[in-house]
């Protein structure tokens, strides 16, 4: 049913039978002569390239932006001379940096584990990415269920950490990883929970078809306006993403002043640069998973005003529209998060563990209730 | 539970249990305890480790997160000052008082003059010279107090707040580097006096700095010491009670948090310190327990921030007071030292720095001791230690605002 007032609202399905890899080998002009299966493999293979560098770009343009944050929050100025402006080639500089670094293993370190530790991390987290629709006619993965997959893939990144503790052999990269498994374990049920009261509102997995539903208002029917239950939910949502993240002041896995570097303590290097990776593309996905289910996801009264002016969906600027919009409100969030970070003191284990269970999930319950029975309520009324 | 699974005989199991796992019940029933324990885990936290402020090592007994047991471990900064001052000239040590302290250089030259001087009865102190090292003793204080305030942020994981308090103490450092050329190790006090003047204009800039820290000062204390989150981190942690304060032999920040209203400054006052006291130029800071208990961490943090209101206060009395005239007073090339022994203590930052000097009228010390706050603050750590959890204890040993320098000497 939803699916089908989604696709009322938009005109047309909301998922094509095509993705930006199909996409890009229809634009290419190929001879007929190469055989499909070079052409598929082919396809995957760029696609996978493409989808790399587009998240990897984003996630150091996250890195520049910390610093430059952190910087002005802190009467400096960040980054300036790398690459001419504003020290823009930074996190390129510091990549190659890390990528000429001599890679250590600790002697008493299991290497194996070690060696995996960081892939599992990033590969989790960039699997979960894999089921952002870049806009209502570009993806990468097709899914129904992308909550889902997204919050599975992104609590994935928990074991890697947990295995980078326990290989490094060292007592400080064990904390870390005891740490971060206690918090996750903690934050993952109201995380779930506060992300299902917007669930409930727009009735679908689907972050497209939750984007498609609050196409209304001129582009302004946010899922966040339209059921007062949705903005406590949204501020547990926030506090969650924090901690499932290891964002301060839930930093506690990393804790510089108390556990040296906590699980990370040990790597060095491009390994070291993988869990930095992950946490800025974390960042980026809490916050664009937050755009989707509150804020509107594509939706803004840019798209409104393209709609109005009789532009079809599909089409190349809507798309561009789309992406900008979503990226737009997925760097609010990050700044948001980086704000908080260089502003806040870090709590304790046992506060942040009182938080999740005693607050947090009861309050995200009452959210879930709240937000059923106010859709409950205005059905009975308006229908 | 190798005894579970070796060869005993089944009616003989019970008693292949320790006694303080059986226990026999009034109804004559025998109990069993089958508690599962772990075994502590011991962690060196440093001697490099970012929560030690330093090269200490604090071997710390961990249960899971909780600590059970900590010992702390110096020497790793000993750089036998004590032995130096018996081996150089009275005068060629006082470069090395600057060491031991390095973020209070001022006081410890102060304290290390005051000392020979007990020992030099006919010579008199410029009154100009005794603002000077005043205004100057309170600068480097509130300086040292913003490191402290800034590095108990980073231990508490508050980042900002530290480098907003280098932005001041960058201008103390300025300030310090137009009357003496040095930025951390002044050496600007000499035995005497103060070996150079204040430049022109000097004074002026320290009445604007005094302006312009005033009102940032209320910005840094609502942004970490009246922050919430810090709050719940360091109220109730680490207190110290009145008398195990006293016990411990404790001075400074750490003696006032703990509610003992004791201050050398006011009460053996030295220096120009009397006077401004009567002039009701300063108050004594005392912890309160407003936000927790009496002698918490939050406690002698609080100290520290509010000291360095009342240094402000007293600088800008300073500079009131002061007049032109010499700086220093009849001091030879070559010092000597008429025979005696002397204790002098001052109020360091971190409280009472004693420079016991004993000379037998030559040009050496016989013997140069020197009682360093830090090194007997920290002494408390490990008595509070037991029972607080591993980010505890980084507050807790962060609250001591100890010198490594000092510690070890």
């Amino acid at each position: 049913m939803i699916q089908e007032q989604a696709d009322a609202v938009l005109g047309h399905p909301v998922h094509p039978d095509s993705n930006v890899f199909v996409r890009i080998l229809e634009w290419l002009p190929l001879p007929e002569i190469i055989p499909g299966w070079v052409v598929t493999f082919g396809g995957v293979m760029l696609g996978m390239s493409i989808f790399l560098a587009v998240m990897s770009v984003l996630v150091m343009f996250c890195v520049w932006l910390e610093r430059k944050v952190s910087g002005h929050i802190q009467c400096r100025t960040g980054p300036m001379y790398a690459g001419g402006w504003h020290g823009w080639a930074q996190s390129l500089a510091d990549g190659v940096k890390l990528l000429l670094k001599e890679d250590m293993i600790p002697k008493d370190a299991d290497r194996t584990l070690f060696w995996i530790a960081p892939a599992i991390v990033l590969g989790s987290i960039f699997g979960a990415m894999v089921a952002f629709p870049l806009s209502y006619d570009w993806w990468f993965g097709r899914m129904d269920l992308g909550v889902f997959a997204i919050l599975a893939l992104s609590s994935t990144t928990t074991i890697g950490v947990v295995m980078a503790g326990w290989a490094s052999a060292s007592k400080w990269s064990l904390y870390g990883a005891m740490r971060e498994a206690a918090q996750v374990v903690a934050y993952e049920i109201p995380l779930g929970l506060s992300l299902l009261a917007p669930l409930f509102v727009l009735g679908t997995f689907s972050l497209t078809e939750a984007s498609a539903m609050q196409s209304g208002w001129f582009g302004m029917k946010w899922a966040i306006f339209t059921n007062p239950f949705l903005l406590p939910a949204f501020l547990i949502y926030v506090v969650a993403a924090l901690a499932e993240t290891k964002r301060a002041p839930f930093d506690l896995p990393e804790a510089e002043s108390e556990l040296v570097a906590g699980f990370m303590t040990e790597y060095s290097g491009i390994r070291w640069s993988f869990f930095f990776f992950e946490e800025y593309a974390a960042m980026l996905l809490m916050s664009v998973l937050g755009a989707f289910f509150w804020f509107g996801g594509f939706e803004s009264p840019l798209t409104g005003a393209l709609r109005a002016s009789g532009m079809e969906d599909t089409s190349l600027v809507f798309s561009l529209v789309c992406f900008g919009t979503v990226l737009f409100k997925g760097f609010v969030g990050i700044f948001l998060m980086m704000w908080l970070r260089w502003t806040l003191p870090r709590v304790r284990i046992d506060q942040v563990m009182t938080m999740g269970y005693k607050y947090l999930t009861p309050l995200a319950l009452f959210c879930v209730l709240g937000a059923a029975s106010w859709e409950a309520l205005q059905h009975l009324i308006f229908s | 539970m190798s005894n579970s699974t070796s060869n005993t005989p089944e009616k003989d199991h019970k008693s292949s249990y320790r006694a303080e796992e059986r226990r026999t019940l009034s109804s004559g029933e025998e109990e069993f305890f089958f508690d599962v324990k772990t075994s502590d885990m011991e962690v060196n936290m440093g001697p490099q480790h970012p929560a030690t402020h330093g090269v200490m090592r604090v071997l710390i007994r961990c249960d899971g997160e909780l600590v059970t047991g900590s010992q702390v471990h110096l020497g790793y900064l000993h750089r036998c000052a004590e032995k130096i001052g018996e081996n150089v000239e009275w005068l060629q040590y006082l470069p090395y008082t600057d060491r031991y302290d390095y973020l209070a250089a001022m006081n410890n030259n102060l304290g290390y003059s005051m000392a020979v001087e007990a020992l030099m009865p006919g010579l008199e102190i410029p009154r100009r010279a005794v603002l000077l090292r005043t205004i100057n003793v309170e600068l480097n204080r509130i300086a040292s107090h913003l490191v402290a305030y800034g590095t108990y942020g980073l231990d508490i994981g508050a980042i900002t707040p530290f480098l907003y308090a280098f932005r001041e103490r960058e201008w103390i450092q300025a300030l310090f580097e137009k009357i003496c050329g040095a930025r951390l190790t002044y050496s600007y006090i000499r035995i005497g006096g103060v070996f150079n003047d204040a430049p022109p204009g000097w004074l002026k800039e320290v009445g604007h700095f005094c302006d312009v820290f005033e009102e940032k000062w209320k910005e840094y204390r609502d942004l970490l010491a009246l922050n919430h989150i810090f709050i719940k981190r360091t109220a109730h942690v680490g207190v110290i009670p009145k008398d195990m304060a006293i016990d411990f032999g404790l001075t400074g920040p750490m003696l006032r948090g703990s509610g003992v209203d004791f201050d050398l400054r006011r009460d053996m006052p030295y220096m120009a310190y009397g006077e401004a006291y009567e002039a009701g130029a300063f108050k004594v800071p005392v912890g309160s327990g407003e936000k927790g208990e009496l002698g918490d961490s939050w406690d002698r943090f609080y100290v520290r921030v509010e000291e360095m209101m009342e240094s402000i206060k007293l600088v800008r009395w300073c500079l009131g007071v002061i007049e032109d005239g010499p700086i220093i007073g009849e001091i030879p090339k070559v010092i000597k030292v008429p025979a005696g022994e002397a204790y002098v203590g001052i109020e360091n930052p971190r409280g009472e720095l004693g420079h016991y000097v004993h000379s037998d009228g030559g040009k050496v010390a016989v013997r140069c001791r020197v009682r360093g706050p830090s090194f007997t603050n920290i002494a408390v750590v490990e008595e509070l230690m037991p029972g607080t959890l591993l980010a505890d204890s980084v507050a807790i040993i962060g609250s001591t605002d100890i010198v490594i320098g000092e510690t070890d000497r």
